[in-house]
């Protein structure tokens, strides 16, 4: 109650913080040297009352204080301790306080940590910055206060979803809102760049940290997402085109452009009109990820709360945003001095463009399927759904230029490149469809799709590994990114190829057999939890060697609300996962048995990893 | 003549242009053929002809249609006016229960017979796919 006010109007006096800011950096903007000692402390005054705010959610929720109704739509008494913490960001209300933190921290840094850039750059930064935290802060107290009260107090709240019970997506939100807001300082400083005529190499600089920063929590939080849906939601997978994923990843292939784009800016300045058109990109595409997920448009996983007035006061905002960025882009962008940048057809800036064009193309591809059906709902009032095949398909078949080109692309020089010199880059190529085609041989998988794709794939692990015993290496960070994609590439290639997957039902001490697996149902306990009550059923799973591994899946049904969830049992090791889930089918005494073997589901998780640390080495090479 | 330099970005122009007619078909083309219509049990008695392509059906569990054994799971899906018996193989979500809104993807053997090949996920006790809220809405 005391918690829920203090937060409530910690919010009110953010808002009012952020009229001050940008009163006084209007004022500022025409006439002072420095950005003034005052603004410095009112951005930080406005990032402590959003924390004060914040923290109030979390202590209400600790406390269980049920007059707060967030806290009793999204909380119950007997949750862990943990999950009342993380239930926090769990919900909508509790994730836009995130996102506003986030926001307002980030700005924060933003303004301390700029060094060597023009007063008035930083003052312009920290306007559009503001617009959209008010944005934000409006939002949050009009559509979806997260200290709205409730009288009488109830004795007992609803309880969090079980299925966000879970330690992975307990700091997944937060990660990935990382990368989001990070996106947001890009946007803003792109703006403001573009206003002043200062985008130059000097800025590209400048602002590539920034877009290191969010494309490594970008990457790590969504990594984190697909592993929780792997091991939580036992669909046997780690990535099923579903919108909400579909959301997360779209900005991440905008970023990830924008990455290679300002590498070609602050080396050759040219591409600037291209850079600011992905940064406002990027950033629109994260607005429209929590418009679509937070709106209930979407019919997914992610859909819990749906209000159609925070979803029209989104749009709206969005609408402004885009405006505004398009307005400034049109009449303050001026095109580079007309300096005669020649492109040679074989050149590093030639090679990311053209991955450009592909990654652009596979961000057009993702929007399509994802908004498509929403137009045609609206439209025709038709329901229609889009699957794999559709990505797969339209995705897959593009993969293999774009991987030969990130082989070569980073072994050309800038400007103008010779091949000569360059045999082993054809050596490599023959092995790699040798060596792709034996494996494939091998297991008698005979797809030609399927052969080509691999040994593109392994053309890009050998060249990027060829490169960290080279004593010429430049770009570790490039090369350990690469890396990690040509590993994540070809252990998504083998686990699809080499998968395996048994469903039955079965009873308690009943067998399932073929060929190759005996699977016996051997047992079924039962457990009393605080929150909920487990069923643990005990299999002897026997292959064609004769090994015998021992699983124990769950099932829990929690108390409240009462939701039953499947706990996957997975043993992981190096070369393969082996996976099963059971599910109870209803009045009956049968078990819905899921049992896979996928290879190499580590690889694909460490993979990204390492993409991700590719990521962050470039960051902190900046630093030293 | 015009200078190589004009011919050049011309050529540029068009390949960009081709690029994009290119993608947009490729796009339509295959969302044509991958797409999934989602129809009520009333809508499919109803209808003329009968859609032989991969569709999604939605409605509620009918109340002790549940049976299986160890290869299928049979059970009747309704939406109070009409009903299509479905017969499925596959791993079944924890919220598919009897008198629950539920969706199943696979092709209609014929006017009451579903085969499917997916039963989609729903995750919260409370929440009902908007499909089968329209489809059990026009009853």
């Amino acid at each position: 109650m005391l918690y829920s006010t203090i937060g409530h109007y910690s919010l009110i006096l953010g808002l009012g913080v952020s009229l001050l800011i940008v009163f006084s950096s209007v004022k500022n903007f025409q006439n002072s040297k420095t950005v003034g000692i005052n603004i410095l402390s009112f951005t930080f005054l406005q990032f402590f009352f959003v924390v004060v705010s914040f923290f109030s959610l979390i202590i209400s929720f600790v406390l269980s204080d049920f007059s707060n109704e967030t806290v009793f739509n999204n909380s119950h008494t007997t949750k862990p301790f943990f999950y009342k913490v993380a239930g926090t960001w769990g919900n909508h209300e509790g994730s836009l306080l995130l996102w506003l933190l986030v926001l307002t921290l980030f700005i924060f840094i933003f303004i301390l940590k700029t060094k060597n850039q023009p007063t008035k750059y930083k003052l312009l930064t920290l306007i559009f910055q503001q617009i959209i935290i008010i944005g934000f802060f409006l939002f949050l107290i009009e559509t979806s206060n997260p200290f709205n009260y409730l009288f009488p107090s109830p004795d007992e709240g609803l309880g969090l979803n079980p299925i966000l019970q879970d330690p992975a997506l307990a700091i997944h939100p937060p990660i990935l809102y990382l990368g989001y807001v990070g996106s947001s300082i890009i946007f803003s400083s792109a703006l403001a760049a573009t206003s002043l005529n200062l985008v130059s190499r000097k800025w590209a600089s400048h602002i590539k940290k920034w877009i290191l920063i969010s494309w490594f929590f970008l990457t790590l939080g969504i990594l984190l997402g697909s592993i929780w849906a792997y091991y939580e939601l036992g669909w046997g997978g780690f990535w099923f085109w579903d919108p909400v994923e579909n959301v997360s990843l779209m900005p991440w292939l905008a970023l990830t452009t924008l990455l290679h784009c300002i590498l070609v800016l602050e080396r050759k300045s040219i591409l600037s009109s291209w850079v600011i058109i992905l940064s406002i990109a990027t950033f629109t595409l994260s607005m429209c990820g929590t418009f679509l997920v937070r709106s209930g448009i979407l019919n997914s996983v992610h859909t819990f709360a749906n209000d159609p007035e925070r979803g029209l006061f989104i749009l709206i905002f969005l609408f402004i945003l885009i405006f505004l960025s398009l307005f400034v882009f049109f009449f303050f962008h001026k095109n580079e001095q007309k300096v005669s940048h020649r492109f040679f057809w074989l050149s590093k800036e030639t090679s990311i463009l053209i991955n450009n064009w592909f990654m652009m193309y596979f961000l057009s591809v993702v929007l399509i399927g994802t908004v498509y059906p929403i137009f045609l709902d609206v439209i025709t009032s038709k329901k229609i759904s889009v699957g794999p095949p559709f990505y797969n398909k339209l995705l897959v078949p593009f993969l293999i230029p774009f991987l030969l080109m990130m082989a070569v692309g980073p072994r050309l020089k800038w400007i103008k490149s010779q091949l000569e010199g360059k045999i082993y880059l054809i050596t490599l190529l023959i092995i790699s469809i040798l060596l792709a085609y034996l494996i494939l041989k091998n297991f008698n998988q005979n797809i030609l799709i399927n052969t080509v794709l691999v040994s593109s794939a392994f053309y890009l692990f050998f060249i990027s590994s060829r490169d960290f015993f080279s004593d010429k290496l430049k770009n570790i960070s490039q090369n350990i990114a690469h890396f990690g994609f040509s590993l994540f590439i070809l252990s998504i290639l083998f686990n699809n190829i080499f998968s395996s997957e048994i469903i039955t039902n079965l009873k308690v001490g009943e067998t399932f057999e073929n060929s190759e697996t005996k699977i016996v149902f051997e047992s079924l306990n039962q457990k009393q939890e605080a929150n909920y009550k487990s069923i643990i059923a005990n299999f002897n799973i026997q292959n064609s060697n004769g090994d015998i591994d021992k699983f124990s899946p769950e099932l829990r049904i929690y108390n409240q609300p009462i939701i039953v969830t499947s706990e996957a049992d997975i043993q992981t090791s190096l070369m393969k996962d082996k996976f099963i889930v059971i599910n109870l089918v209803q009045n009956q005494k049968f078990f819905n048995v899921r049992y896979q073997e996928k290879p190499f589901m580590l690889w694909i998780w460490l993979s990204v990893m390492l993409i991700a640390i590719g990521g962050l080495s470039g960051l902190l090479k900046r630093r030293l | 003549m015009y200078g190589r330099k004009v011919k050049l970005r011309f050529l540029f122009i068009i390949i960009i242009l081709i690029t994009l007619i290119l993608t947009v078909f490729l796009i339509l083309k295959s969302l044509e053929e991958n797409v999934v219509y989602f129809q009520s049990p009333s809508e499919i008695n109803s209808s003329a002809e009968l859609n032989k392509n991969k569709i999604r059906i939605g409605g509620m569990v009918k109340k002790n249609s549940i049976s299986v054994n160890a290869n299928e799971i049979t059970f009747i899906i309704t939406d109070f006016k009409n009903e299509i018996n479905v017969t499925y193989t596959g791993a079944i979500p924890n919220l598919f229960e009897e008198e629950k809104g539920v969706v199943a993807e696979g092709t209609l053997k014929d006017r009451n017979f579903f085969s499917a090949s997916k039963i989609l996920a729903k995750h919260d006790e409370n929440y009902m796919p908007p499909e089968v809220k329209a489809a059990l809405g026009e009853k």
